[in-house]
């Protein structure tokens, strides 16, 4: 027998595997290796955790209490994948055109972003996953005591311990980031593990009762033929009812659409699964009757038919096959509960916390702080708390009824969703009251006529409520509705839940008028393999581009956000990171912003911004199909005038650029006149004060010398200026490259800029960079903007955040400040020399700094830019790694 | 002439008011200064100085545009204006005197340039030429 | 009388794929309809063996497999006919991927 601290060290032992699995294949799909834990065979494998440990221990019991029955759990998920060209490949297409997130998000989302039913489906999903984590649970804990000597510690407490340390694998890989695409390579490289290891415990210890114990095939045949399950004793209506219920869950449960559909990251890996799975799932059914029928003739087995995948290799002393076969057992605990869990826990976040937390204020997305921040913490607590349910759940049931029999009860409340799910990408006339209605009546009689009487006669209802009915009304009596009397339990509920639910959705949809929104959405599912099915959905209206790019960046993060702004500005012919916020953008933005957050929220948020405006009549009427062709043919037109007025706006801006030169030149001289007239003003002033004036009092006499060298300094520093502008203007100047960390180059900077006690300096990021470039030169232009980030910040606290990053090969160094930012028509001027953000002369600098850290940097082989939508003044300063080798005209 | 005359200073250079200042106060005038554009003219309506000195170059407006406004009031000549430019164009200078400048003179100027000129404004009836 | 074998205007190789889609719409009825056959034999007076069916049902699924592995092959491999102004509606290449983003640390 195998001492529980043993076991205890072998199971730690394994899930520290699975993190150093998670960690590394995280770390390599980052880095853009490995490309075979994206691909298809890691696809297939991760689908494996439909196999939970309720079939890995519990097909035998089932095998031993109804012979061949078990085997329809298998048979629905096999035909759903062989036939994935008519159902599956069109759930992944629209699930990756719509960046859909959960199979919540799909409903809601479908049924015009409608956060209602996506709370709904989150809801149902919720009660009807509970259970079967319970399930998992329990089924460690009995293994565990049943391989460790039942005498072991208290079993709730491994049930605990396993519960948390899933609670913590879970939060660690599935919500270490907001992905955008809400993929987790590191759980899915787990996962696909752990398929490994549940198959070849299985076919191990089947292969042993066949070979060691059964005496080969033929032997193996003769005792099923023996067995007390020789005769088939399926009755024909569950046969095809649970074929037909394990297909629609197989589509429906949470955690399938989450490796189906949202961990996929190509659709050719669908025609792999097509027949890789149900290979898999036929080499987990192949041995579970002859380990049924071995156990059944083995006095040591035990009498509990649902471990005996444990207890046959106990009985025969193979401890190490016992071993295994417990790990396998464990795997498809673990699997099951962390893919669960993540599925859960997004729904959980995008459709019942965020939307809570955006109605809470009038201008949520507007507000400052960090909505990532929200949905990751939504998430974290969601996990805790499906995990925290499903241990209550089992502790509170106590663990008593049948493993099959919750998961089949689990299985009909999911399935609740298949109506919806087929209307949804098949059916557009489905509207979202329909499937309100037909939701709301499924999950209303799942509960009344299963999920609730199977807490047990006087559980939940009283003994009297399943024997007479409610009240004494007979025929609302929950195991014989409508006096329905004589079917098995599940097919009984699994009749009326979805009769009643189909009907609902049916009717309910073609009495109701689906809004705008619906019928959009529907055409863009039901049609998304039509080409042109995209439909803008947002109207040419007043989003204000920054505005957009702040709540982008709070969500996707800056970096992503700013590239995808300046990608969009580039496209339409702007410099910059502000393009305009054309109708088609702002769709695009929505469908990156529902990869993180959901559907339904992103259109939310997006809505703060439009003013609510809603579709437009002119866009209703691009509904219908009958004009996709005009539409067409007005996409290609318009296609044309796009590219004219592109063109046209770079020819305006080319020439307001050069007028703008122009009237430059002229204000230039004049400006070079201002600037040195001035102190020049003040300096003859006094000097003629000092050489006439007789009575001037010392101090007076000391204070206007002082005056006139401060500003003979200024007339100095101008003119230096202006040299070093004009030098490297004219690209004569000399650098001298050298290696040279950046964390230093910063630290002389800012030591040099003087601006301490005034500025609170706050660094981040990797520093530690070697640059190969010209330290003095960069030096300068840090200690410029800095200065500025003194004079100009106008807080009470003046702060300055520098944060350092690299990307591809350059350096980016961005400086922001929590003053009041520069005014958008100002953005494009300050790089101007003599330019000054807010015209005062107080700042003491003749408006040159900035012109010239723009031409350093651009002989540096870098840039400055300003970037908008940081809250205060924000500069970002570009640097290569390694600047090029100077030449000796390095001019334009 | 009892009574000091005053003279308003609308410039925003800090050393050259305190020249300016200092030159005047010495030669027997009363000096106030003012250093935003945005309010210039109303600060001119209230405080109806004998002379106002106006630069050019303010931040938030430009000085033709305050005199523009001066000028155009109700007593269009009532106050005698000296323009300041640190940008010696004659193209400003045209400018200047079209709006209704008094005299016009270019930074940086002598001491005793600016005090003579200032005495001769103050001196003049309203409307004379320089 | 030979009626002609396929539409003029439709080249062969495409009318040989909407062929290969259609059978791989029809696999899983078949599937179904194969899959539900102990049902009747269970009705027989004599009942079915456990044993026998359960081959019977292996030998089934396994010969699925089969056929789906070569039908989803053949309608994944080759990115399809040349996707002439007849092309099925439905058989374009997926979207592309989301643009590829340089993975880097946020900051």
């Amino acid at each position: 027998m195998l001492t529980a601290n043993f076991l205890v060290g072998a199971c730690l032992a394994y899930v520290a595997l699975l993190f150093v699995v998670a960690f590394a294949a995280e770390r390599m799909t980052a880095q853009g290796r490995g490309e075979w834990l994206t691909g298809p065979v890691i696809y297939t494998l991760s689908l494996s955790i439909y196999c939970t440990a309720w079939t890995f221990y519990g097909a035998v019991g089932y095998a031993v209490r109804s012979g061949l029955e078990f085997v329809t759990i298998y048979l629905g998920p096999t035909l759903v994948l062989i036939g994935w060209w008519a159902v599956l490949r069109k759930l992944v297409r629209v699930g990756r055109s719509q960046r859909i997130t959960s199979i919540a998000d799909l409903i809601s989302s479908r049924y015009g972003k409608s956060t209602a039913l996506g709370a709904l489906v989150t809801i149902l999903a919720v009660v009807a996953t509970t259970p079967y984590i319970a399930l998992q649970l329990q089924s460690v804990t009995l293994s565990f005591s049943v391989i460790a000597g039942s005498d072991s510690d208290d079993p709730g407490s491994i049930s605990l311990i396993v519960a948390i340390g899933l609670a913590v694998f879970t939060i660690v890989f599935g919500t270490r980031n907001l992905d955008v695409n809400e993929r987790h390579s590191g759980i899915v490289t787990a996962i696909a593990l752990e398929a490994v290891v549940k198959l070849v415990a299985l076919l191990a210890v089947g292969l042993y009762v066949v070979f060691a114990l059964g005496g080969g095939p033929a032997g193996i045949f003769a005792r099923i033929e023996s067995s007390p399950i020789a005769e088939w004793q399926v009755s024909s209506g569950r046969w095809i009812g649970l074929t037909f219920l394990s297909a629609a869950a197989f589509l429906c449960l949470p955690r399938m659409f989450q490796v189906l559909v949202v961990e996929n990251r190509d659709e050719r890996h669908l025609a792999t699964a097509a027949w890789a799975f149900p290979a898999y799932l036929l080499a987990m059914s192949l041995f579970v009757v002859p380990i049924a029928v071995v156990g059944l003739g083995l006095p040591g087995a035990g009498d509990n038919p649902d471990l005996f995948v444990l207890t046959v290799p106990l009985s025969q002393g193979e401890g190490g096959l016992a071993m295994l076969s417990f790990l396998g057992g464990f795997s498809s605990a673990t699997s099951m509960v962390i893919v669960a869990a993540i599925a859960l826990a997004t729904m959980m976040s995008n459709h019942i916390v965020v939307p809570l937390w955006l109605r809470s204020g009038p201008q949520r997305a507007m507000m400052s702080g960090d909505v990532r921040r929200v949905v990751l913490m939504a998430r974290r607590f969601s996990i805790i708390g499906v995990l925290a349910l499903g241990y209550l759940y089992y502790r509170v049931s106590g663990g008593g009824a049948a493993l099959a029999a919750i998961g089949l009860i689990s299985f009909v409340g999911i399935v609740q969703i298949l109506p919806a799910l087929m209307g949804a990408i098949f059916w557009r006339g489905g509207t979202r009251t329909g499937a309100g209605i037909g939701l709301g009546l499924g999950f209303a009689l799942w509960a009344w006529t299963l999920f609730l009487p199977s807490f047990g006669a006087g559980g939940i209802l009283p003994a009297g409520v399943v024997a007479e009915g409610p009240w004494g009304i007979g025929w609302l009596r929950p195991e014989a509705l409508f006096g329905l009397e004589g079917l098995d339990p599940v097919l009984h509920a699994l009749l009326w839940s979805l009769l009643a639910n189909v009907a609902g959705f049916v009717a309910g949809s073609l009495v109701s008028f689906p809004a705008p929104m619906e019928r959009m959405q529907g055409a863009a599912m039901v049609n998304v393999f039509r080409s042109g099915a995209a439909l803008s959905s947002w109207q040419p209206s007043r989003v204000d581009s920054e505005d957009l790019l702040i709540m982008v960046q709070r969500i996707l993060g800056p970096s992503e956000a700013q590239a995808m702004f300046q990608a969009e500005a580039a496209r339409q012919g702007k410099q910059g990171y502000l393009p305009d916020a054309t109708p088609g953008f702002v769709e695009r933005l929505e469908k990156e912003l529902s990869g993180s957050v959901g559907a339904t929220t992103a259109h939310a948020m997006i809505a703060q911004l439009t003013e609510g405006s809603v579709v437009s009549v002119e866009e209703l009427m691009r509904v219908g199909e009958e004009t996709a062709q005009i539409m067409e043919y007005s996409a290609r037109l318009e296609a044309q005038s796009d590219e004219l007025s592109r063109t046209a706006r770079q020819l305006r801006d080319a020439n307001a650029k050069l007028t703008a030169l122009s009237i430059q030149k002229d204000a230039f001289l004049s400006q070079i006149s201002h600037e040195l007239r001035t102190p020049m003003t003040s300096i003859r002033s006094f000097a003629e004060i000092l050489r006439d004036g007789d009575g001037l009092a010392p101090r007076e006499r000391a204070r206007f010398s002082g005056i006139i060298h401060d500003e003979a300094a200024r007339l100095t520093r101008l003119l230096d200026d202006l040299l070093d502008l004009s030098v490297l203007e004219s690209g004569q100047v000399t650098l001298h490259p050298a290696s040279e960390r950046l964390d230093r180059i910063l630290d002389r900077a800012v030591a040099a800029a003087g601006v301490e006690g005034a500025l609170r300096i706050r660094r981040r990021g990797a520093e530690h960079v070697h640059l190969v470039t010209d330290p003095d030169r960069l030096a300068q232009v840090f200690i410029n903007i800095v200065a500025n980030a003194r004079k100009y910040a106008e807080a009470t606290t003046p702060e300055l955040t520098i944060s350092v990053r690299q990307e591809g090969g350059a350096v980016l160094v961005d400086f922001i400040d929590n003053g009041d930012g520069i005014p958008a028509e100002a953005q494009s001027l300050i790089f101007e020399k003599f330019s000054r953000a807010d015209n005062t002369e107080a700042a003491g600098g003749a408006g040159l700094g900035l012109a010239i850290c723009r031409e350093i940097m651009a002989r540096l082989g870098g840039s400055i830019d300003y970037l908008p939508g940081q809250g205060g003044a924000a500069f970002r300063v570009r640097v290569p790694l390694r600047m090029a080798p100077p030449r000796a005209e390095a001019a334009e | 002439m009892g009574d000091t005359r005053t003279v308003l200073l609308v410039e925003d250079e800090p050393n050259i008011i305190e020249a300016v200042r200092f030159i005047l106060t010495r030669g027997g005038f009363h000096v106030a200064t003012h250093s935003d554009g945005a309010d210039a003219a109303e600060a001119v309506r209230v405080r109806r100085p004998d002379l106002v000195i106006l630069d050019v170059m303010l931040p938030n407006r430009s000085g033709f545009d305050i005199l523009e406004d001066l000028r155009g009031g109700d007593d269009p000549a009532a106050v005698p204006i000296l323009m300041l430019t640190a940008r010696g164009q004659t193209r400003e200078r045209e400018m200047a005197l079209r709006l209704g400048a008094t005299q016009f003179m270019t930074k940086p100027f002598s001491n005793a340039e600016m005090l003579e000129a200032v005495r001769a404004l103050c001196a003049a009836p309203q409307g004379d030429a320089p | 009388m030979t009626p002609p074998a396929e539409p003029p205007f439709v080249d062969r190789r495409l009318y040989r794929r909407r062929r290969l889609m259609d059978a791989a719409r029809l696999l899983p009825v078949l599937g179904a309809v194969l899959f539900a056959l102990p049902v009747l034999n269970a009705a027989a007076p004599e009942g079915a063996s456990t044993a026998r069916t359960g081959l019977f049902l292996f030998a089934v699924w396994g010969g699925l497999v089969l056929v789906a592995g070569v039908l989803s092959r053949a309608l994944a491999g080759p990115e399809g006919a040349p996707p002439g102004p007849q092309a099925a509606p439905d058989d374009r290449p997926p979207p592309p991927a989301t643009a590829p983003r340089p993975a880097e640390p946020r900051c």
